[in-house]
């Protein structure tokens, strides 16, 4: 156990000290999430006029759950973009060999794309409050949002480390990330599911997604909906993606 | 045909078969704002019913979007494939060849177009296939595609000018999000007198992308309204033309003949 938190320790350190030095690792994915949260909360608020819009924390805390939910998932496939690049330049190669418990690897990742995404979302909660969004929640309701935003940068991680480890390029980048741009805008983004016409409505209320999203609206106005649904949902896909993510590892041991 | 008219002809056919050879490189770009039409134009649909919204097909409304999207892509294949060019030193030889820099910069342009052509006609025959109705109708379509190949033309311009600047396709690249931020800023989603936050209308009045917009979509939902064609093609030609003779300063110097 100690020998794979030593791996994991290790490379989340080396992947951190990579983003801090290079700003344009760093300032692309924080300033996506900013750009999308300025472009909704601030173009589209007019949506809260919408008859049935029922959301009582304002526009702006409406479009903040959906673009901190996003940047979680997307500080994970960043991540997993670093260890495709890890892949090509051999560096992956040399730590399946020097690694005591491979295993660890996969936790090192984690632990830097969390390190990644607790950036941006200082950032992203610090701006969204100077632009003024309402809190209605307690301080159990934000820490249960942002512990739901955690459990989703690790599904995002874990999905994008399984592509990583079984394509070993950085041309697969673009298989890490649309499955999960499509994920996210089949849910109610703009306004709440029960306005949703059309197929949107039966592909958003299908994806696992909306629940996660909703309970986290739920947490930020203070009225906890579905909580337990959408942690159990979140903690499945975890566990899924986990496995997702070891048997990649496995193939790319097999691969040498 | 004149010296310069084929060498341009050969850089056009040389830019647009080099992405044809990349299904990785035209792909995304046609299929992307497809995606987001769909989704989007379902998303937003509840926006149909505020007060004063001029459609009531959110879909009428968002296509212009698609076209402003696919420019945007263009610039970027654009941009990126002539830093690659001088990355691998291949301007450099070009330098060494009778080549006009007028001639290449209008052939890459060309080859642009190519792409930017194919995306407009392939987003306007969805939406038309998904029940669009243009309301200034034939002329109106072919309008559209006139414009949306300005656009084309004009980011494409602007993604040659950041190639010959940067000298990388990172540079270009990493252009690309800015760029995209100027849609996001722009009356994309809302028609200006729409939008609440007066500081977001503001941005999006002053924001030239919002007149290209908006020009595509008078023509989609309102039939022929002269003074938003006369802004979306001002803006357009404008573009264009800054980009263009940016675009040719930088490429002085990047073909100096020493």
């Amino acid at each position: 156990m100690r020998s794979r938190l030593d791996v994991a320790f290790g490379l989340a350190y080396r992947q951190s000290t990579i983003l801090l030095k290079n700003p344009s690792l760093l300032l692309p994915p924080m300033l996506f999430p900013l750009a999308n949260f300025i472009a909704f909360a601030g173009g589209l608020s007019r949506l809260r006029h919408v008859p049935g819009f029922d959301f009582s924390g304002g526009y702006t805390g409406f479009q903040f759950v959906f673009v901190l939910l996003q940047s979680a998932v997307f500080g994970g496939v960043f991540t997993g973009f670093g260890i495709a690049r890890d892949f090509e330049r051999g560096f992956a190669k040399r730590l399946l060999v020097s690694a005591p418990q491979r295993s660890g690897l996969i936790i090192g990742y984690g632990l830097a794309a969390l390190f990644r995404w607790s950036l941006i979302a200082i950032a992203l909660t610090t701006v969204a409050l100077i632009a003024g969004m309402q809190v209605g929640g307690s301080g159990i309701d934000l820490f249960g949002l942002y512990a739901l935003a955690v459990i989703f940068n690790q599904v995002g991680l874990l999905w994008a480390c399984g592509v990583a480890m079984r394509f070993r390029t950085s041309q697969a980048a673009p298989l890490m990330q649309t499955p999960v741009f499509l994920t996210l805008f089949l849910a109610p983004v703009y306004v709440p599911l029960h306005l949703l016409q059309g197929w949107i409505h039966g592909v958003a209320r299908l994806n696992p997604y909306t629940r996660l999203l909703e309970a986290g609206r739920g947490l930020l106005e203070g009225q906890p909906t579905e909580i337990a649904s959408a942690f159990l949902t979140a903690a499945l896909l975890a566990v899924v993606f986990a496995l997702w993510a070891r048997t990649g590892l496995t193939r790319a041991e097999r691969a040498g | 045909m004149t010296d310069t008219a084929h060498q341009v002809l050969l850089i056009a056919r040389r830019s647009l078969v080099r992405t044809a050879r990349q299904p990785g490189t035209w792909i995304p770009p046609l299929a992307f704002p497809l995606i987001l039409m769909a989704v989007n134009s379902n998303g937003l649909r509840a926006a149909t019913h505020l007060p004063g919204f001029p459609t009531k097909s959110f879909l009428a409304f968002f296509v212009p979007f698609s076209f402003m999207q696919g420019a945007l892509f263009a610039s970027g294949i654009a941009g990126t494939d002539l830093a690659r060019d001088i990355d691998t030193g291949f301007l450099n030889r070009l330098a060494l060849t009778p080549v006009r820099g007028s001639a290449l910069l209008l052939g890459q342009i060309g080859g642009v177009l190519g792409l930017g052509a194919a995306q407009a006609v392939i987003y306007l025959s969805v939406a038309l296939a998904f029940g669009v109705h243009i309301d200034a109708g034939a002329g109106g379509a072919i309008l559209i595609l006139v414009l949306a190949l300005g656009a084309a033309a004009g980011f494409g311009t602007l993604g040659l000018w950041i190639a010959l600047r940067t000298g990388s396709a990172e540079g270009v690249q990493s252009m690309f999000p800015l760029l995209f931020f100027l849609l996001l800023l722009s009356s994309m989603n809302l028609p200006r007198n729409l939008i609440e936050v007066s500081w977001f209308r503001d941005i999006a009045t002053a924001n030239p992308v919002s007149y290209m917009i908006e020009a595509l979509r008078s023509l989609v939902i309102e039939g022929w309204n002269l003074e938003a064609l006369a802004l979306g093609f001002g803006v357009t030609i404008g573009l264009t033309a800054v980009s263009l003779l940016l675009a040719s300063r930088q490429l002085r110097v990047r073909m100096a003949r020493t």
